[in-house]
């Protein structure tokens, strides 16, 4: 690093420079302006999107929400496929995830010796920079057609009177396989939110539970994971998130058909690979309004999922900015 | 559930129940840790196996060829990539970084405390939905899909990654720092531009690095303002490529030499990415700390 800044000749020299004036209101407003930028941001998107989509709401109406046509010839449009389709596979996705990503954040904070933890805890944060079009070419031709043949037949064949492993699996894309590599993606964000909020848990709280004799794992049981419950639910809430809007990965593997289905072996459709496969073909104005309507029911939900893990998040953190890149 | 912890519970076949359920959770715990690198690994191995005989010079300095002749590349979306993370980023990191200095120069305030919450928001948003917004935005009043829709929606993208790490170094600088500045007069302004930014620049270059990475992969918000190109187009009004589209639409396309084309492209862009990744762990253990 070069010289330190604030050495006492530069000093002298911004000194030597000072002039009582304009300086301080300009540069406040400057960073102000930029500030408001996000907040103009957000409201431009949820305002754009409102208008843009103005003709789907007024043709669709309120059913669009619980019917399940989806007729761009017929103009009959309902996107409960796509909202249960975006619901299925995000919720088992965090069930996964949330059972690996805890146990690898209390693997990072209290189990794991430094030289374990420091490229765990780096290749669990590679895992969340990698580009979702790059899991999804890998789900395309590898993982879900290993899928297929080594977890899904299996399944059928055993528990096949079950309804989700109900269907012969006779495509390697679908509801399972975006399950997978949709867990795989939020993998990372529980981990990482977690591992904050684990290692916020005060000393104090973990001393008394091995004062008191507990093992290693009764005093995470006992004096860490209650203490952590709120912020690993907000965990939680933040990773389902990231499900509900991933998109590029989920389109890939996930067949693109509109069906609702408790099969996991079915072709399915998400209210955001719905809108990334069909919008640049949508030929009409009601279409594509349709599309982007889709996309502000998408937008809402995320929203308020975020708004309230970070809400969760933030009360046990202190305020802390979490779950970013950073250790 | 409490621990019934008395004299007699220490000894005998409870301990040892107890020491048998903690080696087993261990080892679940160790397990976890196993399961979340193997995908990571897996996906590597792939990525570097089956994009590698494609992988040459030619990929990226070949335009594509028509529908059926093997070779060619992939130079249109190398091109547009440059132009639109380089334009999105020139966009929108300075705007990141003076967001990140009002959330904690003037934390406390209300409003600093409203815009951290909206810059945490931001970074939740589907990029799908800001793909949507930009087109509503430039797209649909101009007509036309174009490189400079892509660099836009690119730019909101970079915003709350930069705007969060430059929250979080800034509030790593000592206050020490500014209470020297403030000692020897300097405005209030002044010592944020001139004495506290600089102190925190590597840890704000590390997140331009990373959100650079991340815009790089980004493929969902340019699906419906970039759209993608063919040929080499350099014009910022009409449609341009980008290498996370090319690997989307070659990766679902039924020829056999697009895949490997796919696998060559996704080979730079997860060597990009894990290069800019080492590059921040490579800045961060090198700062040094600054003297109280």
């Amino acid at each position: 690093m070069t010289a330190a800044p604030y050495e006492p000749g530069r000093v002298r020299a911004l000194l030597a420079r000072r002039r009582p004036g304009f300086g301080e209101p300009i540069f406040r407003i400057v960073v102000l302006l930029a500030a408001l930028t996000v907040l103009a941001t957000i409201i431009g998107l949820v305002v754009t999107m409102t208008v843009e989509s103005r003709r789907g709401i007024a043709h669709n109406g309120w059913s669009f929400l619980w019917t399940s046509t989806w007729d761009q010839v017929r103009q009959v449009f309902g996107a409960l496929p796509f909202v249960y389709g975006t619901v299925m596979t995000s919720v088992t996705a965090l069930a996964l995830a949330m059972l690996v990503g805890v146990g690898v954040a209390l693997f990072l904070v209290e189990l794991a010796p430094a030289w374990v933890a420091r490229p765990v805890g780096f290749m669990v944060e590679m895992l969340a920079a990698i580009p979702s079009v790059v899991f999804g070419l890998w789900g395309i031709f590898i993982l879900a057609p290993w899928l297929q043949q080594h977890v899904e037949l299996p399944l059928h064949q055993r528990l096949g009177w079950l309804p989700f492993f109900s269907t012969y699996p006779t495509t390697a894309v679908g509801n399972f396989a975006a399950i997978v590599v949709l867990a795989i993606m939020v993998l990372p964000t529980v981990a990482a939110v977690s591992r904050d909020v684990i290692a916020a848990v005060p000393r104090s709280q973990r001393e008394a539970a091995l004062a008191l004799g507990a093992t290693r794992w009764e005093m995470m049981r006992l004096g860490v994971l209650p203490y952590a419950r709120s912020g690993i639910l907000g965990a939680g809430i933040l990773g389902l998130a990231r499900g509900v809007g991933e998109t590029m990965a989920v389109t890939m593997v996930i067949g693109n058909s509109p069906t609702i289905t408790l099969s996991l072996f079915k072709q399915g459709y998400t209210m955001a690979s719905v809108i990334a496969n069909e919008f640049t073909e949508a030929t009409t104005a009601l279409y594509r309004s349709t599309l982007i309507e889709i996309g502000l029911l998408l937008l809402v939900i995320t929203l308020l999922i975020n708004v309230g893990a970070r809400l969760l998040v933030w009360r046990v953190t202190g305020g802390q900015p979490s779950g970013g890149a950073l250790q | 559930m409490t621990p019934a912890l008395t004299g007699a519970d220490i000894r005998g076949r409870h301990l040892r129940r107890r020491q048998a359920r903690d080696r087993l959770m261990r080892a679940l715990l160790w397990c976890s840790a196993l399961a979340a690198v193997t995908p990571l690994l897996l996906l590597l191995m792939f990525v570097v196996r089956e994009g590698l005989p494609a992988f040459r010079p030619s990929l990226f300095t070949e335009v594509p060829r028509p529908l059926g002749e093997s070779g060619g590349g992939v130079k249109p979306a190398v091109v547009g990539s440059l132009i639109m993370v380089g334009l999105g980023t020139f966009i929108g990191v300075p705007i990141a970084i003076l967001a990140g200095v009002y959330a904690r120069e003037y934390a406390g305030s209300r409003l600093a405390t409203v815009i951290r919450f909206l810059i945490d928001v931001l970074a939740g948003v589907p990029s799908i939905t800001i793909g949507l917004f930009v087109y509503g935005l430039l797209v649909a009043p101009m007509h036309t899909f174009s490189g400079l829709a892509g660099a836009v929606a690119l730019a909101i993208l970079i915003v709350p990654t930069v705007a969060r790490v430059t929250d979080e170094m800034l509030a790593l600088v000592p206050r020490s720092v500014r209470e020297a500045a403030y000692a020897l007069g300097v405005p209030r302004w002044k010592t944020i531009a001139r004495v506290v930014l600089p102190s925190a620049k590597v840890g704000i270059a590390t997140g331009v690095v990373l959100g650079v990475a991340r815009i790089a992969g980004e493929t969902a918000p340019l699906l419906f303002t970039a759209l993608g190109n063919r040929t080499v187009s350099t014009s910022l009004v009409r449609p341009m490529d980008a290498l996370p589209l090319r690997i989307y639409v070659y990766a679902t396309g039924p020829y056999r030499s697009w895949h490997q084309q796919a696998w060559a492209a996704s080979l730079l862009l997860v060597l990009l990415v894990l290069g800019f990744s080492l590059i921040t762990r490579l800045l961060l253990r090198r700062r040094a700390p600054g003297p109280d």
